[in-house]
């Protein structure tokens, strides 16, 4: 019997509730595919991910953490999304600055009447991580060959 | 230091400060650790001279709690992190009397060992340009003052006093390096070259939290890193990405309210140049979102706890490359 070695990552995505959460529903309610790789984590907002959650999602074996909020100006708690701008912002640059690939990591701004949206940059994203291969440099380095 | 003393006493005898946050001699000439004095007879133990580079402002927040006012000395550079800890109401400046110190750089005795000083029992505090006579076991030795002193006050901020009630003593710029250099330099690396640099670095962390302990801007009561959830505070290390976890998120709740004191680069045991974390968030705050100095001014809204609606996009890393 072979073993299947195409390289599958884990992709952790945070989901605000009131957008990309209701965008990812659109987009499987519009019967739009994308790919299983993806794991949905559902957040309040996308102001309630903590850098730390990112990096603990890296630690604990995720190829590539994407975070998805309302579009700038439509938070539901009016400004929640732009100081996540900019801790993700501070966040990434610090990371390219470690030297881990910053191509791992990314902020898109999808509204719940985007599901289209939502499917192909769920696409784009998965397909960015099968190109950078497995995360090494962020992950728990024991017992893997 | 005598003026420092003097002016203490007269302070503590009319009763106007119930107690004296100063820098008290140790076991060695360079062991200088922060004190209380409670007496004008404890001022005996008193010191200022070139080893005196601990930021006092953090002691503020228990001092503030206690009755009385406290006369506190503080550098110029120690003022940024008192007004920053006034801004976040952790200080109540009211029970401060702050007595603003001249500083003409302060030294690292790591430096002055480098040298092949050994041995060391006493050192002048001469001004920054001059030549430090070091006493020592085997005869007095000589090394340029710039050579012994700390990294930061080569990138100095300045030496005006952001907030005080007096100063005594006088200043000298030491200031003779760009503050983001280092910083400037590790960016031009190649990511396994950026990579094999901290891994080098971040390797040597005993996790002793001596960085986050001496922080004026970690302030918490509760520390995320003290919880038993968190990896670091086992001491063990079992994930090679602990280290990064722990001083990625170190630096991260600093930011936009580091000073740049460089208290936590001078206290690790261990040498790890802790000050490259927070520089590099100061220089792409101060890229992005306008140039900002904390502790500058009381009761500025930090730049992480602001935003402006055109500001740049996450993206704006990949991007830049």
């Amino acid at each position: 019997m072979s073993m299947n070695t195409e390289f599958r990552p884990t992709i952790v995505a945070f989901c605000c509730n009131w957008c990309s959460y209701a965008g990812a529903d659109l987009a499987g309610s519009s019967r739009l595919a994308y790919p299983a790789d993806v794991k949905i984590i559902r957040v309040p907002c996308s102001c309630r991910v903590n850098p730390m959650f990112i990096l603990r999602a890296f630690e604990k074996g995720a190829d590539g953490v994407i975070l998805c909020g309302c579009h700038p100006g439509d938070c539901h708690y009016s400004t929640g999304n732009y100081y996540a701008r900019r801790r993700m912002t501070l966040l990434f640059s610090m990371l390219d600055y470690l030297g881990v690939e910053n191509g791992r990591t990314r902020v898109e701004w999808v509204s719940a009447a985007e599901g289209v949206k939502f499917s192909e940059t769920m696409n784009s994203f998965v397909e960015k991580i099968r190109s950078l291969g497995p995360n090494v440099r962020l992950g728990d380095l024991r017992c893997k060959d | 230091m005598q003026r420092l003393i003097d002016r203490a006493k007269a302070l503590l005898e009319s009763g106007e400060v119930a107690r004296v946050l100063g820098w008290r001699k140790g076991e060695n000439v360079w062991d200088v650790e922060p004190a209380f004095f409670a007496s004008p007879e404890e001022l005996s133990d008193f010191v200022y001279n070139g080893f005196c580079g601990a930021n006092l402002s953090k002691y503020m927040i228990e001092a503030s709690k206690l009755e009385g006012k406290t006369l506190v000395f503080l550098k110029p550079c120690d003022t940024y992190s008192f007004n920053q800890l006034t801004t976040e109401h952790r200080v109540d400046r009211e029970t401060a009397y702050i007595v603003g110190v001249g500083c003409k750089g302060k030294l690292k005795i790591e430096n002055i060992d480098a040298k092949g000083i050994l041995d060391v029992q006493g050192a002048g505090y001469p001004d920054a340009s001059e030549i430090l006579t070091v006493k020592t076991l085997y005869g007095d030795k000589e090394v340029s003052y710039k050579d012994a002193m700390l990294e930061r006050c080569h990138v100095c901020k300045g030496k005006e006093h952001m907030v005080y009630d007096e100063l005594i003593g006088e200043s000298v710029d030491t200031c003779d390096g760009d503050r983001f250099a280092e910083v400037a330099k590790i960016e031009a690396m190649s990511p396994e070259e950026k990579f094999a640099y901290f891994q080098s670095e971040l390797s040597k962390c005993i996790r002793c939290n001596a960085c986050r302990n001496v922080c004026p801007a970690c302030s918490c009561r509760k520390c995320v890193f003290d919880s038993n959830k968190f990896d670091s505070a086992q001491k063990a290390n079992t994930i090679s990405f602990e280290e990064k976890m722990f001083h990625i998120i170190r630096a991260f709740h600093v930011a936009g309210r580091c000073t740049d004191c460089g208290e936590c680069s001078r206290v690790c045991p261990q040498g790890i140049p802790l000050h490259l974390f927070n520089r590099k968030f100061i220089k792409d705050i101060d890229s992005l979102y306008g140039t900002w100095q904390a502790g500058a001014e009381v009761d500025a809204r930090g730049p992480l706890t602001n935003f402006r609606t055109d500001d740049a996009e996450p993206s704006i890393v990949t991007k830049r490359g």
